[in-house]
């Protein structure tokens, strides 16, 4: 059974993420429009779970043991293109048709037409609900396979998020690692202005999660809050990952006006030219 | 037509037979499950029965989640709250990508009676019809029933089941067999013919007996799938009598009503009645009263099959 997983080390992860970056640069740039800030944003993430701590294998989407990953944060689509395509789902060339007529590349994740795309997603609040009733199915089954769930900060303000937190405490899912992507910023301003979310951590806490605070930058604390997830036992894990929106192109980072906006082409020289 | 059987009960019933056979149905439920009849299921398979409590949005994200996971997940609840309070979630989650996940909602229509509008659902099938990939399926009894829930297990595919809360009389032979997209026809009619669906079956069973007192020949035939609809029987009911009425316990906006009028305007236009609730909410009373408030009743169809056939 071939799958891409093992440990690799820390600088191998960094320069993976520099590559998801331009590509998800890239692509957006192509297509004119899309999410730039919260795609850069879970970057670092998305690289650790896809190049070291998930067993999935690309040539085989439907692999029964594979672990799942569900993007709860639908719009950071063009993030997971870009992991899909670097980890070998489907060829890069393809990452120039996002959003286009035909395109399997939608604006948000579609599963019907994309395959590692677990289930289709951009509709907030839904991602943590579908991982959970895989991960009962997958308890049901007797399977080790973990489910990973990306959120994004501002989408826990739909109540949805809560039931399914109350859900995956309730039925002791510890095969659940959610990933919150707390960049502070949401389309109408910084999150704690249009609608406070603080304490994020004691939140979850009180839910009965297990919380793990974290740099969401940080390539050895990801992994490391990734492993202390798995050794949970008998409730649910939540990393709360303290992150940057537009992270790893100075001009576009914290700036609220770059959640919806992809770069002009000037723009995507200046940034290539900061990554490379 | 004496029994009479709640179709949740025969609901209850056959969600019990389904999970003793197949071992992938999960039953979800959102704190009704006495109510929804699921209970049945919890109490014999409780390692497959999820409480998900009073969380219809969650309910329908963890029944999607399942059946990524390979299982048979049903999921019931009160069918205002299952399609209306989880309307986007079905839609983006189920219905977009076509999830393997069975709606079956109880306590649908006025019939649920004195709890009042706000429990009434009324819209159910125009907000399930309108969704692409979905199925949907309206039970007349609970012979229907029990079909129709063997006949949805084996169909790949979102699904949603419309059952009711009180006993309503058995109206299906017994060797009645349910396809999915098929109509039942009890009678072709030369003067009109009624197309029913749920309880309005059997109160135009009633009606086309009164009218055949006055020399008026009715059929009626049972159209439990609205969607996909039968054209077939509803094509034959059109050229055999050119008046067709359609029956029930719904708005007349959007449900099966709608579903005949969009068909035959567009493929055989005949005139066309639509008994059902008259773009208005229900309110608190008895049952049988309420049928009667809001002209549901076997009276009812048949003034309104002589005004069509002005007689």
């Amino acid at each position: 059974m071939s799958q891409v997983s093992a440990s690799k080390d820390i600088a191998f992860l960094k320069e993976q993420a520099k590559a998801v970056r331009i590509e998800i640069l890239k692509m957006l740039a192509e297509a004119g429009s899309g999410h730039t800030g919260g795609s850069l944003s879970a970057a670092d993430i998305a690289t650790a779970l896809y190049f070291s701590k998930m067993r999935h294998n690309p040539k085989d989407p439907a692999w029964e043991e594979r672990d799942r990953f569900i993007l709860s944060k639908g719009h950071a689509a063009p993030l997971l293109y870009a992991v899909l395509a670097l980890s070998g789902y489907f060829d890069k060339s393809l990452l120039n048709t996002l959003r286009k007529i035909g395109s399997p590349l939608q604006g948000h994740p579609c599963s019907k037409l994309l395959p590692g795309v677990e289930i289709s997603t951009g509709s907030l609040g839904q991602g943590l609900s579908i991982a959970n009733g895989i991960a009962m199915g997958l308890k049901m089954d007797g399977m080790n396979s973990r489910v990973y769930c990306i959120l994004g900060d501002g989408e826990t303000q739909e109540g949805q998020v809560w039931e399914a937190a109350m859900t995956a405490a309730h039925y002791r899912l510890d095969n659940v690692c959610a990933i919150i992507d707390n960049n502070g910023l949401q389309i109408d301003g910084h999150c704690c202005d249009v609608m406070a979310l603080e304490p994020i951590a004691e939140k979850w806490s009180a839910f009965g999660w297990h919380v793990i605070d974290i740099d969401g930058h940080d390539m050895k604390a990801i992994l490391g809050a990734l492993d202390e997830a798995e050794g949970i036992k008998g409730k649910p894990a939540m990393i709360v990952a303290r992150t940057v929106k537009g992270k790893g192109v100075s001009f576009f980072e914290g700036k609220v006006q770059y959640h919806g906006m992809a770069p002009t082409s000037e723009e995507l020289e200046r940034a290539l030219k900061e990554l490379e | 037509m004496g029994e009479r059987i709640a179709t949740r009960d025969a609901y209850g019933d056959a969600l019990l037979e389904l999970g003793k056979k197949r071992k992938e149905v999960v039953v979800l439920d959102a704190d009704l499950s006495g109510s929804t009849k699921t209970a049945k299921f919890a109490k014999v398979f409780p390692e497959r029965f999820f409480n998900i409590g009073i969380s219809e949005q969650d309910l329908i994200g963890t029944a999607g989640g399942l059946s990524l996971a390979g299982k048979l997940p049903f999921a019931s609840t009160f069918a205002v709250f299952e399609t209306g309070r989880a309307w986007e979630q079905i839609r983006q989650t189920i219905s977009y990508s076509s999830l393997n996940v069975k709606l079956v909602a109880t306590h649908s229509g006025i019939t649920v009676a004195e709890d009042g509008a706000s429990h009434q659902a009324i819209e159910d099938i125009a907000l399930m019809r309108v969704l692409p990939n979905m199925t949907v399926i309206v039970s007349a009894d609970g012979i229907e029933t029990k079909q129709v829930i063997a006949a949805i297990a084996d169909f790949y595919g979102p699904v949603y089941v419309r059952l009711g809360r009180s006993k309503v009389p058995v109206v299906m032979p017994d060797d009645y067999k349910f396809t999915i997209g098929k109509a039942h026809k009890f009678h072709i009619g030369k003067d009109a013919n009624i197309i029913a669906a749920g309880i309005m079956v059997s109160v135009s069973l009633d009606a086309m007996e009164l009218l055949k007192k006055e020399g008026i020949d009715a059929g009626v035939i049972n159209m439990p799938t609205v969607k996909p609809l039968d054209n077939d029987a509803v094509i034959e009911a059109a050229r055999a009598s050119g008046l067709i009425v359609t029956a029930e316990e719904h708005s007349v906006i959007g449900g099966l009503g709608g579903a005949v009028c969009e068909f035959l305007a567009e493929n055989y236009p005949v005139p066309v009645k639509r008994i059902g609730i008259k773009d208005t909410f229900g309110c608190s009373g008895p049952s049988d009263e309420l049928m009667k408030l809001y002209g549901l009743t076997a009276e009812d169809i048949v003034r309104t099959v002589k005004q069509g056939l002005k007689r």
